[in-house]
């Protein structure tokens, strides 16, 4: 007999093998959950670059500066579509981020209680329109204004400039695309940046005040220093929805090839283009190259999420580290 | 630029600071802040009611009491900090040499600039230590010299020997009780005339919070100088005079109220009011 009293046996009972059991397969399933992750996003990278093999090897790098794309001459490069990506979610940031972040502002320090949730939760339900859906109002509703109302004033107005050209006739083209983008970034940078104002210790808010300080200063002074690097990475994410999406863009872009100064010309994402061309691609080497465009976009899709969290991870000024 | 009464006891054990206390006679006593039947609440629960209080210039004066007797909120509804709480009401009126704060066209933030105020927690922005001293100051225009004020204000609050070599690291890299003299610099450098402290050296160890009390006594000459406090012991170190609140329990509705008011002195060697007696004497509270 030990000494030990059975009362204080440390030793484990049936159940607690149950449990021990439990712990194993949780460690399991969790760590093969986590591992297929990792093992599908390797299996899609490789994928994609052994179906565009063909136009890499063929192009090289040099496809990402050519800037014609026709596949009746079998010529393609991806330059237009880069240009249209990048223009697009510029202007969608460009105007989604001022709006966001005083959306953001509002609802955190300002609105009214009853107000605040209700207003929180509408600009929430804007990300939850289905991009197609939201692409077909941009058909019906907003390119038809841009074209009747908006692009002429600003052609009349701003003309000058050449990125205010000739207004397209039926309004689609990289401005509406731009537009729309903006209207599926605005929540994504708004809920976060809410959260971060939120986040800001009361005492802060508190201590500013406490100095005569105004709403304004008090924002301005203290709130947004604080959280710059998390507006930063709210902006990144947001950039990351806008590089992205295709179905909206590919219905408002209006479709094109040509690198024009004008913004209110049409022109493809590289988005766009996959969705728009690759069901119709006639050669093996224009599937292969709508590849080469899907790699390139999942390259930056890639380093977009990853700039994200470096910043946030490396520059928190909440946390003193800078 | 330190002068030498201003060292901080970093190596010594707290003690009581020796002090003359300020008792003047009521014909000598300049009245800052006026304040009759002062009512505070938050939605349906009153904080605190029927205040009426005189706080004197260039004095220190301790407000104690049990937790939850509406201390704080009082000295919160002195500098409007109050208005940032949703559903808080003030009745009554805290006049501020004769002028009501709460008053038509009367500007919180002018309120604020002229009454500053420290708080329980060291609050520190998250910013360089000299930006920090620096930003109520940018924030309302006095630019000029600003270095000088920044080391005035650090010197003033006894800090400035410690973190002249370390302006420009972050503010959160001090200690707690270094964090919480810089919230007293920052609080003063933009002049100020009045000075609350809300529990300031709740969180502080025994030195840390005798540097602070040490400090206050400097700062009285310059400022008039109200401290929230729950220790006793803190109030009779560094107080001119003293307010005892308490709660009042009316048909289950617990209310603040103030009790007593009288020089320190008398309020704990010889209170008038039974519950002061019993709460100085410890057998409450």
């Amino acid at each position: 007999m030990s000494a030990v009293p059975t009362d204080y046996s440390l030793r484990s009972s049936r159940r607690r093998l149950g449990d021990r059991i439990g712990d194993v397969a949780l460690r399991g399933t969790t760590l093969i959950a986590a591992l297929a992750a990792v093992a599908l996003l390797g299996a899609i990278v490789w994928k994609v670059l052994a179906l565009a093999w063909p136009s890499i090897t063929h192009y090289g790098l040099s496809f990402v500066t050519g800037e014609t794309w026709d596949p009746v001459k079998k010529v393609f490069g991806a330059l237009p579509f880069i240009y249209g990506t990048a223009m697009s979610s510029l202007i969608a940031l460009v105007i989604a981020t001022p709006l966001a972040i005083a959306i953001a502002l509002w609802l955190s320090e300002l609105a009214p209680g009853g107000v605040r949730g209700v207003v929180g939760s509408l600009v929430e339900m804007l990300a939850a329109i289905p991009s197609v859906v939201l692409g077909l109002w941009g058909i019906l509703v907003l390119g038809p204004f841009l074209a009747n109302h908006l692009e002429p004033w600003l052609h009349d107005k701003l003309g000058f400039i050449p990125l205010f050209g000739e207004p397209s006739p039926t309004g689609t083209g990289l401005f509406t695309a731009g537009l729309i983008l903006t209207i599926m970034v605005v929540p994504i940078i708004a809920s976060i940046c809410r959260e971060l104002f939120l986040q800001v210790p009361d005492e802060l808010e508190e201590g500013a005040l406490a100095l005569g300080a105004t709403r304004w200063e008090m924002v301005r002074g203290v709130i947004l220093p604080s959280t710059r690097t998390g507006i930063a990475a709210a902006i990144i994410l947001g950039l990351g929805r806008a590089l992205g999406e295709a179905i909206a863009v590919t219905q408002v872009i209006g479709g094109g090839t040509m690198i024009s100064s004008n913004l209110f010309a049409p022109i493809d994402t590289l988005a766009s283009k996959i969705a728009a061309s690759y069901q119709g691609a006639g050669s093996g080497l224009e599937t292969a190259s709508l590849l080469y465009l899907a790699a390139i976009l999942l390259v930056i899709g890639l380093l977009t999420n990853l700039a994200a969290q470096v910043i946030v991870r490396v520059f928190d000024p909440l946390k003193g580290a800078h | 630029m330190m002068t030498d009464d201003v060292t901080i006891p970093v190596d010594v054990a707290p003690v009581e600071i020796a002090q003359e206390r300020r008792t003047p006679s009521p014909t000598q006593r300049k009245v800052v802040f006026d304040i009759r039947d002062l009512a505070v609440t938050y939605g349906p629960t009153t904080a605190i009611s029927g205040v009426d209080l005189e706080i004197y210039g260039n004095l220190i004066t301790a407000f104690i009491g049990p937790s939850g007797c509406g201390k704080s909120t009082f000295i919160r509804s002195l500098n409007r900090m109050n208005d940032l709480v949703p559903g808080a009401k003030v009745d009554g009126r805290v006049l501020y040499h004769g002028q009501d704060i709460y008053g038509d066209g009367v500007d919180p933030v002018e309120v604020r600039r002229r009454i500053g105020m420290v708080f329980q927690r060291a609050n520190p922005f998250p910013k360089s230590i000299y930006d920090n001293v620096a930003w109520g100051p940018r924030v309302l225009g006095m630019k000029k010299a600003l270095d000088e004020r920044v080391e005035k204000a650090l010197t003033r609050a006894a800090l400035w020997d410690e973190v002249k070599d370390r302006l420009k690291k972050s503010a959160l890299s001090l200690s707690g009780g270094q964090q919480q003299r810089l919230c007293i610099a920052r609080a003063i450098a933009i002049e100020p005339e009045v000075l609350l402290l809300d529990e300031p050296a709740s969180a502080l160890d025994p030195i840390a919070t005798a540097a602070i009390e040490e400090l206050m006594h400097d700062l009285k000459d310059q400022y008039t100088i109200v401290i929230v406090t729950h220790n006793m012991q803190q109030a009779a170190r560094v107080a001119d005079m003293t307010a005892f609140f308490s709660l009042q329990v009316e048909e289950g509705k617990r209310t603040g109220i103030l009790v007593e008011y009288e020089n320190t002195d008398k309020l704990f060697t010889n209170p008038a009011d039974k519950r002061t007696e019993d709460y100085v004497t410890g057998r409450f509270g």
